[in-house]
């Protein structure tokens, strides 16, 4: 683009009938102050009329619209809880006050051995879930592209995932007895098939415009998956990331129970376990109420502004 | 004319030669033969169907021509679609430098060239923008940067203005006459709207329907700067419009 006025080269006889009206069809340079030289400005006006703005909604007023109904919602439950206790329908060693709960909690907190528990479980969490990443997502390409493969294993795929991952927990034990990889081996068995559906899941839902406009510009190939595939598929992506992540915890949390042995450290899941071996009610419902707590937790503050952040910047979000 | 190997230097920017295309039994375009100098705006006008997207997809490289070649001397053409199709994962200006990066573009000249180019669509300020905050007007005018960053020598315009209202279709035709005008690009314009076609080209090609064919060429010797409404434009317009009615009242007629 090193010229700036056109410069309609002399051709003979290609397109003779082109000749004689390129002087007079060339244009002129842009007339500053002539007709057209209120463009700019008309089109400064159309740009102004026909912007939306975008505002965010105020903190307190976000606040109040998503954090208080929730809250309301556990406040209510813990109340009707305590009704119940109250009203002594069952025996308490059964039905023991959230009060109690909270109290065994915090045995077990001044014990100093909680944060640990719960950091077993959550380191074990993690990686599983970011090795299920790393198979899940060369796994959803390939079958979400490659059309041998599509047919042959992305059946398999959707049918893994509404397989409970707990059934493979007898199997894992049996190849890999009570170790360390047997709990992974459960994990990914649950987490990498939501990954890799999410991501298959993304990539069908591409705008194919997005994908030939994609090969206009030269991004074919990997730098194709890398610049426009991965990024456009990314909301679907993020969802099965989201859902890879809960089944992961939950398939954690069935290795942990099932599988238990003085080698494989205390998780929570071996907490729950402990507090059913002694009857103890009030320790198992912490134990519940604390894995809850961290699905949810790190759904809130993992993946939540992730999606939030991906929704927001296509303008998906209101 | 016969189709023979040529170098870069002949001065076409494009060279559609004899093409013809068929989706299964259905022959969309038949012994289509079209020469874009370099530097030449050219329209292709036709009714709904006729085969125009067939033909610039085929032209962009993005299909495969049944019969006939195609060649585009300066390298892989720019497309700009009648919905923009930009990324809304990337903002306005980094829409822009991907384009730039694919071709080849070092990473310190990337913002730079792309504010280069956003001034030169008037959009100076709106490379942080996300797609989704502008208006459908400002969207086409990064879509058009977006094209020119890929330094063709060809740009396809598959009715980029289509969906835009009156007003802001008004202002794009200046804007794509003066961008034009400042980059010496060729442009190959597709369109179902006759004074459209006429408004901007030098040259306007209509095509027939059920197999698209080349009816009839015009050139148009308006000066620019033209407008819509000029009464040069509406006379060729409705010369256009008579052929064009004719073509379609054929296919009513057995
Ligand atoms: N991929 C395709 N497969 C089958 N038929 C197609 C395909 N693309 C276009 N066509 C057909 O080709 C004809 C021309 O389409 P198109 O080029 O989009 O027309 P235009 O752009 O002129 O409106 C239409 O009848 C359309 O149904
Ligand atoms: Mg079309």
């Amino acid at each position: 683009m090193a010229s700036t006025e056109t410069q309609p080269k002399s051709e003979g006889d290609l397109t003779p009938r082109r000749e004689d009206t390129v002087a007079s069809g060339a244009p002129a340079a842009p007339a500053r102050g002539g007709p057209g030289g209120d463009l700019a400005g008309l089109e400064a006006g159309l740009d102004a009329l026909d912007t939306r703005a975008t505002t965010r909604t105020p903190l307190p007023r976000m606040l109040r619209q998503k954090a208080l109904p929730p809250l309301i919602a556990v406040v209510l439950v813990l109340a009707l809880w305590q009704a119940a206790f109250a009203l002594h329908l069952k025996p308490d060693y059964q039905l023991p006050s959230p009060l109690m709960v909270w109290d065994a909690l915090a045995e077990e907190w001044y014990k100093g051995t909680i944060l640990g528990v719960v950091w077993q479980s959550v380191s074990r969490g993690a990686l599983g879930f970011v090795v299920a990443l790393v198979i899940g997502t060369p796994l959803g390409l390939l079958v979400a592209r490659v059309r041998p493969v599509r047919a042959a294993i992305g059946p398999i795929l959707s049918g893994l995932q509404s397989l409970p991952s707990v059934a493979w927990v007898p199997a894992a034990i049996i190849w890999f007895g009570l170790t360390d990889a047997t709990i992974y081996a459960v994990v990914l068995l649950g987490a990498v098939p939501s990954i890799a559906n999410g991501l298959v899941a993304g990539v069908d839902r591409i705008d194919p415009l997005h994908l030939r406009a994609g090969k206009v510009i030269g991004a074919t190939g990997l730098r194709g998956v890398r610049h426009v595939l991965l990024p456009a598929a990314l909301p679907g992506y993020v969802a099965g990331l989201k859902q890879g992540w809960a089944f992961s915890w939950r398939s954690l949390m069935a290795a942990e129970l099932i599988a238990t042995s003085p080698e494989l450290g205390v998780g929570l899941g071996r907490l729950l376990d402990t507090g059913r071996s002694y009857q103890d009610m009030p320790l198992v419902l912490g134990a519940i109420l604390l894995i809850l707590l961290v699905g949810i937790g790190i759904e809130l503050l993992v993946f939540a502004p992730v999606e939030r952040r991906v929704l927001r910047h296509r303008g998906l979000l209101r | 004319m016969t189709a023979t190997v040529t170098t870069a230097k002949t001065g076409a920017a494009a060279r559609i030669a004899h093409v013809s295309k068929a989706f299964g039994a259905q022959q969309v375009l038949d012994d289509i033969s079209i020469d874009v100098a370099d530097g030449e705006f050219v329209t292709l006008l036709g009714a709904s169907g006729c085969g125009k997207s067939t033909l610039l997809n085929l032209v962009a490289g993005l299909d495969a021509p049944t019969a006939g070649t195609i060649e585009v001397p300066g390298g892989r053409p720019a497309l700009m679609f009648q919905e923009h199709a930009l990324f809304p994962w990337l903002t306005a200006g980094r829409n822009i430098e991907l384009a730039l990066r694919m071709r080849g573009m070092a990473k310190a000249d990337r913002p730079a060239e792309a504010e280069r180019l956003l001034e030169l669509v008037r959009l100076k300020g709106a490379h942080r923008k996300r797609v989704h905050e502008l208006s459908g007007g400002m969207r086409q005018r990064v879509a058009l940067a977006r094209a020119l960053a890929q330094d063709s020598r060809l740009l396809l315009m598959d009715e980029p203005f289509a969906a835009l209202d009156a007003i802001t279709r008004d202002v794009l035709h200046e804007e794509l006459t003066r961008v034009w005008a400042q980059t010496g690009v060729a442009v190959l314009f597709v369109t179902h709207n006759v004074r459209e076609a006429v408004r901007l080209a030098q040259r306007v090609v209509l095509l027939s329907s059920r197999p698209g064919r080349i009816a009839r060429e015009w050139e148009v010797g308006i000066p620019q700067p033209r407008r819509i409404e000029d009464a040069d434009v509406a006379g060729l317009s409705v010369e256009i419009t008579e052929q064009l009615r004719g073509e379609i009242r054929r296919h009513g007629q057995h």
